[in-house]
């Protein structure tokens, strides 16, 4: 097996871990190439069927063409799409792009906000009806318990120290003193009532391993990723405000590994087009503990 | 780099132990910095904080990510770092060495395939380096390299640097630990860690801690060894049209093809694999160690998730209730006997307790203590642990991956330990139980034979079993009052119908009923004693589950009807019925049988 092949099996080992023992799970999909990655990855878990509902938060300030590519995806696979959304900060233009808030405030409304709530089933979900095309009111108001993000080590530091299997309290609280231990492929699976726990498939991939494997699985990501004859690209993606493009004449996938794996991104970090990562001192730690993924 | 070469490259897992303050943190600081694998300005970001913060700078701070980290200057847990060489991609755990943090360096080195323990040449070897060491060596990592850090303090002596390795090897010694090496090093001052220290230590020449690190070897040969696949799951997609039954896991030792005989522990059930599935591959004829895979089967077989999966050829693991393992406990709360635990193993979960404390070790000196009663937390001991029912797994000398086991308690993993030897039954807690039960019973004056005749039955424990919705509530209770209604002494027990709609949360109601089970042993024992025929449901039992009930209300014998697929292996049953029978013919096969079972007289 080649480092590819056991990142893949350790990650679908941990989904179907995830899959058996927790009755109200979900999958976050942000649309990006790393959840989209994770997405494939339980199709392949679970022999080319997606069990899971896939959770997005919708911003309302994301590039319109994730949405396009979301919808499209989720017919062609047959996914179980469920979308979230701040609706009252959005209906109010309590946003940092209508100038009420700073960036860090406005992701704590619209993501992490929002998040919470479409998790603990509180506030309205959108469910796909795949025989409408439409997108309709969630009758199932149950809270998630389980949630699986696809987080990863590398991505910055608070993000080193996560668990595949990390226990959030009531107010969504993350511990990072006191987590559980982690040992021979077995985890935390037990729960206290009140309590949910994240799971995170992705944490030994680095951003290189993943393109390598998009590259080898041939997975559709969404084109922002790729230069379309303007000399720019999206390395990350979010909000349209917030995220800017870095210059890059990468094409396709194959140049994209490329530039990751030796060329002129080698060295500079990921996130660096995402401007809300500055403004925090510490790396994303205070939205970390506030349930920020 | 060429596309062989990605195929090709390496992946490691290496944690950093030792005793607090020793100098970890500065060790990987420095082995990232000096392969180059720090993102653009992290080095320099670092710097500045440190001036805007007016402390010096250290290599430590780099991973001191978090803020409360920095605050405190200690590693509270295991942070994850890359870094690459041109061998390998390197994933290095830093394990915090202060006791209170145990469970989180238990959680890098478990992940590990080798480990650097770094020791102060100035303080020497300290309890936590000991610790670390005996830690190491039981979860399972089987290369330690030894550092000796802070060489410049200590004038780059080479006289301290060979008592540290003296005192050190014969520590590792009595573990039967061998280390790959001893490396002087001065993670400060980079001396000996990529580059060679000609200038400082003349008088040595072995390798740096970069070589060490490329030198350490990658385990192979797992595929060559006796096949087992913890069963994960059981996939049926049904609804999306897919009528493939999938056994699915992943391989944890061996080799498993297309036409193998395959076993399944503890339930015993046989089988052939029929195909090796996947999703967007091409198609497979065997799944090795490491992978996650899925096979069906020739024959169609219930087999329930957390069994062992084997081949017929190859040796076989032990199936038991009873099994000595070396621990060690991470709980606040001690371990202790006559309490229920969970225990995990492979992909199996089960109730367990605590039978017997034989030695507590102190694994900082070795020395062990025989009379404790209970584990306390950063005990490592070796005790007897029970299980409600039989599990499969391999003792660790024999395949160490299956001879693992964590336990649970009140939802948190609180101790680990390996499997040395698989005991058999007699003495076990139920065993002892029963026996105290029978040796405490005094018989009245009517004999069994005298109520047999006013009753026109003999006293019988008649369980209903199927699976949900299969109709045995109904027929249970249309029986009892058919048996009544002729003359005989009846009770249909309902409450085990609470355990079906309790929770859907499967593990929850797997503890829930385990005790159900063990209540309704004792419970129908007075009942059929009293000449009564005791009729219950039980849902989604197996052999185990039915010996056990027989165990329990022995001497009198169980009668057992199911309804729909029979999922049992050997156990007799009684009366076949289908699913969500007829009722009137039902309840006239079961009363038929009964009259030709010598149970009802009239």
């Amino acid at each position: 097996m080649n480092q590819l092949d056991q990142l893949e099996s350790k990650s679908i080992h941990i989904l179907r871990e995830a899959y058996r023992e927790f009755s109200n799970l979900c999958m976050l999909w942000s649309i990006g190439k790393d959840s989209t990655v994770m997405l494939w990855l339980a199709r392949k878990a679970f022999f080319g069927h997606c069990p899971l509902p896939l959770v997005h938060v919708d911003t309302s300030f994301k590039i319109p063409k994730m949405i396009t590519y979301r919808d499209d995806l989720a017919r062609k696979w047959n996914l179980n799409m469920v979308v979230g959304q701040n609706k009252e900060a959005i209906a109010n233009k309590q946003t940092f792009p209508d100038g009420a808030l700073t960036r860090l405030q406005c992701c704590k409304a619209l993501k992490s906000e929002a998040l919470k709530h479409t998790l603990s089933g509180e506030w309205e979900r959108m469910r796909l009806n795949h025989t409408t095309g439409e997108y309709e009111v969630d009758a199932n108001k149950e809270p998630y318990t389980g949630v699986i993000v696809g987080v990863r080590s590398d991505e910055e530091g608070s993000r080193s120290k996560e668990r595949y299997f990390s226990p959030r309290d009531r107010q969504n609280d993350w511990d990072v003193d006191d987590q559980p231990p982690e040992l021979w492929s077995q985890y935390k699976t037990d729960f206290s009532p009140g309590t949910h726990v994240r799971i995170h498939p992705l944490l030994d991939w680095t951003e290189l391993n993943l393109w390598e494997y998009i590259q080898r699985e041939n997975i559709p990501l969404v084109d922002l990723y790729f230069d379309r004859g303007e000399g720019t690209r999206y390395r990350s993606l979010g909000c349209g405000p917030c995220t800017s493009c870095v210059e890059s004449t990468s094409k396709n996938v194959d140049d994209v590994v490329e530039e990751i794996r030796s060329g002129k991104f080698a060295n500079i970090a990921e996130r660096s087009g995402r401007a809300q990562d500055k403004d925090d001192g510490g790396g994303l730690e205070t939205l970390r503990r506030d349930g920020y993924m | 780099m060429s596309t062989n070469s990605i195929l090709d490259r390496q992946h490691m897992d290496i944690v950093i132990v030792g005793h607090v303050d020793h100098g970890k943190s500065t060790v990987i600081g420095r082995l990232m910095a000096d392969t180059d694998s720090l993102p653009e300005g992290k080095l320099e970001q670092v710097k500045a904080m440190c001036a805007a913060n007016s402390r010096p700078f250290e290599y430590a701070f780099l991973l001191d990510a978090l803020k409360n980290e920095q605050a405190q200057g200690i590693t509270i847990d295991t942070a994850r770092c890359f870094f690459k060489t041109e061998k390998r991609h390197y994933i290095i755990n830093d394990a915090p060495g202060h006791i209170e943090f145990l469970k989180n360096m238990v959680t890098g080195a478990a992940r590990a395939e080798a480990a650097l323990l770094v020791i102060d040449a100035g303080e020497g070897v300290q309890e936590n380096s000991k610790r670390h060491g005996y830690m190491v060596s039981m979860l399972g990592v089987k290369q330690l390299c030894v550092l000796v850090n802070k060489m410049d303090l200590v004038d780059y002596s080479e006289a301290k640097f060979e008592a540290i390795k003296t005192e050190y090897t014969d520590f590792l010694e009595q573990l039967g630990v061998h280390p790959t090496a001893f490396i002087p090093v001065s993670a400060r001052e980079g001396v000996n860690i990529a580059a060679s220290p000609k200038a400082e230590m003349p008088w040595y020449d072995g390798m740096t801690v970069l070589e060490q690190v490329d030198g350490f070897e990658k385990s192979r040969g797992d595929s060559d060894k006796t096949f087992r696949l913890p069963v994960q799951d059981i996939y049926k997609f049904t609804a999306s049209d897919d009528d493939r039954r999938i056994v699915a896991g992943t391989v944890t030792t061996g080799t498993v093809r297309v036409g193998d005989g395959v076993r399944f522990l503890p339930s015993g059930k046989e089988s052939v694999v029929k195909s090796v599935e996947g999703f967007s591959m091409p198609v497979q004829t065997e799944a090795e160690a490491g992978h996650a895979t899925g096979v069906t089967l020739t024959t169609q077989i219930y087999i329930k998730p957390g069994e062992l999966m084997v081949r017929l050829d190859q040796p076989q693991p032990k199936v038991s209730r009873r099994f000595r393992v070396n621990m060690f406990w991470m709980g606040r709360p001690p371990m202790v006997m006559g309490k229920q635990y969970k225990l995990k193993v492979g992909a199996a979960s089960v109730s367990a307790e605590l039978a017997e404390v034989i030695q507590v070790l102190d694994a900082s000196e070795l020395s062990s203590v025989s009379n404790k009663k209970q584990v306390d937390r950063h005990d490592v001991a070796e005790c007897i642990i029970e299980t409600t029912r039989p599990i499969a797994f391999d003792l660790r000398n024999e395949l160490e991956m299956t001879g693992r086991v964590v336990i649970v308690d009140d939802f948190e993993i609180a101790g680990a330990g390996v499997i040395l030897e698989a005991l058999d039954d007699t003495g076990s807690v139920m065993a002892e139980h029963i026996q105290q039960r029978e040796f405490a019973w005094e018989r009245g004056l009517v004999t069994n034979e005298e109520r047999s005749e006013r009753y026109g039955n003999v006293g019988k424990l008649i369980i209903l079993h199927g699976e949900y919705g299969c109709g045995k509530r109904r027929t249970a209770k249309q029986l009892e009052r058919a048996l009544f209604d002729m003359g005989h002494k009846t009770y249909y027990f309902g409450i085990s119908n609470y355990f079906e709609e309790l929770d859907h949360d499967a593990r929850t109601r797997d503890r829930a009923r385990e005790n159900h089970l063990e209540k309704l042993g004792d419970l129908a024992r007075v009942i059929t004693d009293a000449g009564s025929l005791l009729i219950t449901t039980v849902t989604d039992a197996d052999d185990f589950d039915l010996e056990r009930l027989k165990m329990m209300t022995a001497p009198i014998e169980i009668f057992v009807v199911n309804l729909g697929e029979n999922q049992f292996d050997n156990f007799p049953i009684d009366v076949a019925l289908p699913y969500r029978p007829e009722m009137d013919n039902a309840i006239k096969t079961i009363v038929d049988t009964m009259k030709a079972k010598g149970i009802l007289l009239k």
